[in-house]
């Protein structure tokens, strides 16, 4: 009897682990979560979000590296999602299996998964030096841009190859062409996939740090949130000028550590990311249902 | 009965096939040959600075891969980069170590053992995890994880295992899911023909179907090395950055993006302190190119850009 016992026993241990270790991971992520809400809840408030910060004294805001870091989404997604869906259009499309292929493919894994400092560098070298722009939020764009093509390009491919054969091939022998198909028929049905992929991109952007100290810099100058001229330099809007975000912000004053309470903006700034985090989360689960509806049910 | 189209319809229609058969094929080319064109121009910009180190400075390659002498500052100065890749190494190793077995796990869990809650609760906290910026980890690992290391175990509390526990947290996600992939893309007749011959559940996942995964779990394991490896400030901001090799896990060290970060702000382009840090980025990428090669190898052919 015993040997016929002991591997159900050994099933329910184990299945019980399983349970246990993936409890604890979620609930890792409710404590995890919940301790930013919680340490940073006396600093959701009006006056932290968009208040100038403090050089030196306590009760300074986070609302010129708030909103640079918004722009800087904005400026890099306005190159990468063209560049991007063009990219993965090719690949799904047009790239014929060989060796050139693959070359194309082994390079551009590999910039996917490059270290974020060494694109930072490499944006510092070609969009800070040999441009003579010095730090520049338009700097810091192009280099999260060079982070963000790649995952554009490769949720883009993967959402169209994932439409139907049928589909493809029904328009074809109505007699579209093939670029016809691609931006009539394959790009709509592929719409929610390519559209969660952009949200996913720009949450990273959004809280990215390493690439932007050496690129957007660590500094903001004083912005003028009433002039909306883009060339004048105290506007908010100009995309040449020194720009220091929100997840760099809370990098530097914690090595610099002059203002008195960092800790408090630290936790602020944190837990406004870890919001964006949920809500950028949330949003792509909403459009890539929401647009699923609309583009006629296939997989996103 | 249709007359055959003229001439010049014909050459209407083929202006219109050019116009939109060839400009969109060639721009989207061009895009993607672009992306692709992106690495080799990164790659070759790096060594350039990076081996000037070696061609302008006369810094040996040995000494710099090979010695634990850094002085960059001295009268004779000594650029020897090994504290710094040894701490590299040690801290993503350990990461990975803690790492894994929970993500094989959890990667069992969602697959295998509740794919609906897998699917409705742990995908989404995954994704969520993925999301969280690395300074946000930093930041976490410097205002908790830190100070409760120096009471449990002493120290500064700024250490080899603060780094290591939040690579291990940051590494977790791309492991998990890389994994669940692995086991998701069985066929069902492993798990049926296992369950015929009357394995339980865990004999099924544990002898059919995790070797079976192994190499798609292995992907998985190295690409989550190869983001640990790169991170740079969840590190900077918990390891204390001490120019040493750690004796104990307690101890600070340093790593390669570490120095990176901090001495990059204040050296003066040109100077060999500066190029050594650029030898130390060449070095990243080289590694980085290494670990996707190893990726490919390890893993099955998969279709997709990543």
């Amino acid at each position: 009897m015993r040997r016929r016992i002991r591997p159900q026993i050994t099933d329910r241990i184990a299945t019980a682990t399983l349970y246990l270790v993936a409890g604890a991971f979620v609930l890792l992520l409710v404590a995890f979560v919940g301790y930013f809400l919680y340490s940073g809840r006396s600093e959701l408030n009006f006056k932290f979000l968009f208040t100038e910060p403090a050089f030196s004294t306590a009760g300074g805001g986070i609302g010129p590296e708030l909103f640079n870091s918004i722009y800087l989404v904005f400026l890099s997604g306005l190159i990468s999602v063209p560049i991007g869906i063009a990219a993965g259009i090719y690949f799904a499309e047009y790239a014929k299996p060989g060796r050139l292929t693959d070359f194309l493919r082994l390079s551009i894994e590999t910039l996917s998964s490059l270290p974020s400092i060494v694109v930072g560098l490499f944006g510092f070298l070609v969009f800070v030096i040999l441009t003579g722009w010095k730090f520049t939020l338009m700097g810091g764009a192009l280099a999260v841009t060079i982070l963000n093509l790649p995952v554009i390009a490769r949720t883009s491919e993967d959402a169209i190859r994932s439409v139907p054969e049928s589909i493809k091939e029904g328009s074809l022998a109505l007699g579209a062409t093939r670029w016809q198909t691609i931006v009539r028929v394959l790009l709509p049905s592929a719409l929610p996939g390519i559209v969660t992929g952009i949200i996913i991109a720009s949450g990273r952007a959004f809280g990215e740090a390493a690439t932007l100290l050496y690129t957007a810099g660590m500094s903001s100058p004083r912005l003028d949130f009433t002039n909306w001229n883009p060339i004048s330099a105290t506007s908010p809007l100009n995309p040449f000028r020194p720009a220091e975000t929100l997840a760099v912000y809370i990098w530097k004053i914690n090595s610099e550590g002059l203002v008195p309470d960092a800790r408090q903006i630290a936790d602020g700034a944190s837990a406004v990311l870890i919001l964006a985090v949920l809500a950028f989360n949330l949003l792509a689960r909403f459009l890539s249902r929401l647009l699923g509806r609309r583009f006629g049910g296939s997989r996103s | 009965m249709a007359n055959p189209p003229s001439r010049k319809v014909l050459g209407r229609i083929n202006l219109y096939y050019w116009k939109h058969e060839n400009l969109g094929r060639g721009l989207v080319t061009g895009f993607g040959i672009f992306l692709a064109g992106l690495t080799l121009l990164m790659a070759g910009f790096l060594a350039v600075k990076g081996l000037s180190t070696f061609l302008v400075d006369h810094v040996s390659p040995l000494e710099f891969l090979f010695s634990t002498k850094w002085s960059p500052d001295a009268d004779v100065p000594a650029f020897g980069a090994l504290i710094f890749i040894v701490g590299s190494i040690l801290i993503s190793t350990l990461a990975l170590l803690i790492s894994t077995p929970f993500s094989i796990s959890t990667a069992m869990f969602v697959a295998e053992i509740s794919p609906n809650l897998g699917r409705k609760v742990l995908q989404p906290a995954i994704e969520i995890f993925v999301g969280i910026p690395s300074v946000v980890y930093g930041w976490i690992g410097l205002s908790v994880l830190v100070p409760f290391i120096r009471r449990s175990f002493g120290g500064l509390g700024f250490s080899l295992l603060a780094g290591s526990l939040v690579l291990a947290l940051m590494i977790f996600p791309t492991i998990t899911s890389l994994a669940a992939d692995a086991f998701r893309a069985l066929p069902t007749d492993f798990r049926e023909a296992s369950y015929a011959l009357g394995a339980t559940r865990w004999q099924t996942v544990r002898k059919v179907l995790l070797p079976a995964a192994m190499p798609g779990i292995l992907t998985g394991v190295v690409l989550g090395l190869a983001r640990a490896f790169g991170e740079a400030l969840a590190v900077q901001m918990v390891i204390g950055n001490m120019i040493r090799i750690p004796g104990k896990l307690t101890d600070a060290t340093v790593n390669l993006t570490s120095i990176i970060t901090m001495d990059m702000g204040n050296t003066a382009t040109g100077t060999p302190w500066n190029d050594v840090l650029w030898s130390m980025a060449l070095l990243l990428l080289m590694i980085s190119f290494l670990f996707i090669l190893l990726a490919r190898t390890t893993g099955q052919k998969r279709r997709s850009l990543k």
